[in-house]
């Protein structure tokens, strides 16, 4: 099939796309008019319910966990399959690194991305932690705080400190801590099994005020190891594509 | 206007999905994938959007106050990050086949296969 | 109480992601279209914002920011050393 015959069979398929999503959207409420009442009632009892004000936390981490799990353990397959593959690549590079060798000259980290870098490296983690433990009060949450913890790491990197980096977050570390984080979610599942409640119900104390950081039970404690499987998630999916990068460079 | 907002939707994944078929670099067709997850995003936002309604963020404002939907919401941040794990997954994929075939398009890619 | 439908601002910012969508596909240079790609998932993040959705906006904001355009940097890094 040539570019040009692709093309066309494209466009024609998108046109009858298009046009079922356009007559579909005619029978849809308007923008702004939200139909449903399962939104409604959960902010309405939500924050009696879970002690949580940000009720989006409470959706993720105590009324729809279930898919929560599953999202999270979408993360884990997607970067444990990433390191397989690349894992398999860097032992084939390696055997062949001997004519890889060039006078090269690197032009190293400029003066001004290592002192911005080795400046923002604490106050991000400083966010990235309130942000994962502030989850059930405030927006934020395990997995956009474990994404701001992992850009912690990719500061290090920045600030030309490859060795170092490598040297807190060596690979097998973060895959053990990625796992312990991914598994954690499941036993809190499990546990709430073993003292009479559904899987995944929210069976710890509540706190006694909503909007407290320690209020909210199982979803505080949910959000938490999600932060840190997201972390270590992306972390070794950084290190990984870091150390293809680098196999060149380090001759 | 009301239905301006599910036009861009539908936009947004007609551009990334011409992108996608018309590319010629597997780095690129994967940045529109990229772009064609998004739409999902503004159109589950989008749904549950309540006019003149507040963020369903409940610890400065009454608890009376109407509120936008939570649920589409707490789909679209999980998927969000999923998508990039999903994107690192499939970068993995070009370099290696940038590794055994020496090229990046997926035409080349698909005569090496014959 | 707002009218129902877009708010001028929700309208300003959906014409802009849509022009965004638009640039990152059309941009056939990957080093270049990675750099869009960042200003279109800041874009969006704003966008998420004026839907009333900041998690939604933090998660894109962190995401589409930062590790989308380091994981896309490091593989075109990566594909070039290969290819010199």
């Amino acid at each position: 099939m040539t570019p040009g015959v692709r093309r066309g069979v494209f466009l024609a398929g998108m046109a009858a796309v298009l046009a079922f999503f356009l007559w579909g959207l005619v029978g849809l409420p308007g923008f702004g008019h939200y139909p449903g009442p399962y939104g409604d009632v959960l902010n309405a009892i939500g924050i009696r319910q879970t002690h949580a004000t940000d009720i989006v936390s409470a959706v993720n981490f105590d009324y729809r966990a279930m898919d929560t799990l599953g999202e999270e353990f979408i993360l884990f397959a997607a970067a444990t399959g990433m390191g397989v593959v690349l894992r398999h690549l860097r032992e084939e590079r390696e055997r062949s690194a001997v004519d890889e060798a060039r006078d090269r000259t690197d032009p190293g980290t400029s003066e001004a991305v290592r002192v911005a870098a080795i400046t923002f490296t604490g106050p991000t983690v400083v966010v990235g932690w309130y942000i994962v433990s502030h989850g059930q009060v405030s927006p934020g949450g395990g997995f956009q705080g474990g994404v701001i913890l992992a850009t912690a790491f990719a500061m290090i990197y920045l600030a030309g400190e490859f060795l170092a980096l490598k040297r807190i977050s060596p690979v097998p570390l973060a895959d053990a801590v990625e796992a312990v984080g991914a598994a954690s979610f499941a036993i809190i599942g499990i546990s709430a099994l073993g003292v009479g409640a559904a899987f995944l119900a929210n069976v710890l104390p509540l706190g006694h005020m909503p909007g407290e950081v320690d209020s909210a039970g199982t979803i505080a404690l949910i959000s938490f190891f999600v932060g840190i499987e997201v972390t270590a998630a992306f972390v070794v999916v950084a290190s990984e594509f870091l150390e293809q990068t680098l196999i060149v460079r380090r001759h | 206007m009301q239905i301006f907002p599910f036009i861009v939707v539908a936009w947004i994944l007609a551009v990334g999905l011409y992108g996608i078929v018309t590319s010629r670099h597997l780095v690129h067709l994967i940045i529109c994938l990229a772009v064609v997850q998004s739409s999902t995003y503004v159109l589950l936002l989008g749904v549950g959007y309540k006019a003149g309604a507040a963020a369903p963020f409940f610890s400065d404002i009454p608890r009376s106050t109407p509120a936008v939907d939570p649920v589409v919401q707490a789909l679209a941040l999980t998927d969000v990050v999923v998508e990039a794990a999903v994107s690192a997954l499939l970068l993995a994929l070009a370099v290696q086949a940038h590794k055994r075939f020496g090229t990046l398009d997926p035409e080349d890619l698909r005569q090496l296969q014959g | 109480m707002t009218p129902p439908g877009t708010t001028a601002l929700q309208a300003a910012i959906l014409v802009l992601v849509a022009a965004g969508a638009t640039a990152v596909v059309l941009m056939r240079q990957p080093s270049r279209q990675v750099v869009l790609l960042s200003v279109y998932g800041l874009l969006l993040a704003v966008l998420f914002f004026a839907f009333q959705a900041p998690d939604v906006a933090l998660s894109q904001l962190t995401v589409g920011a930062v590790i989308l355009p380091i994981l896309f940097l490091l593989t075109l890094a990566k594909v070039r050393r290969q290819e010199e």
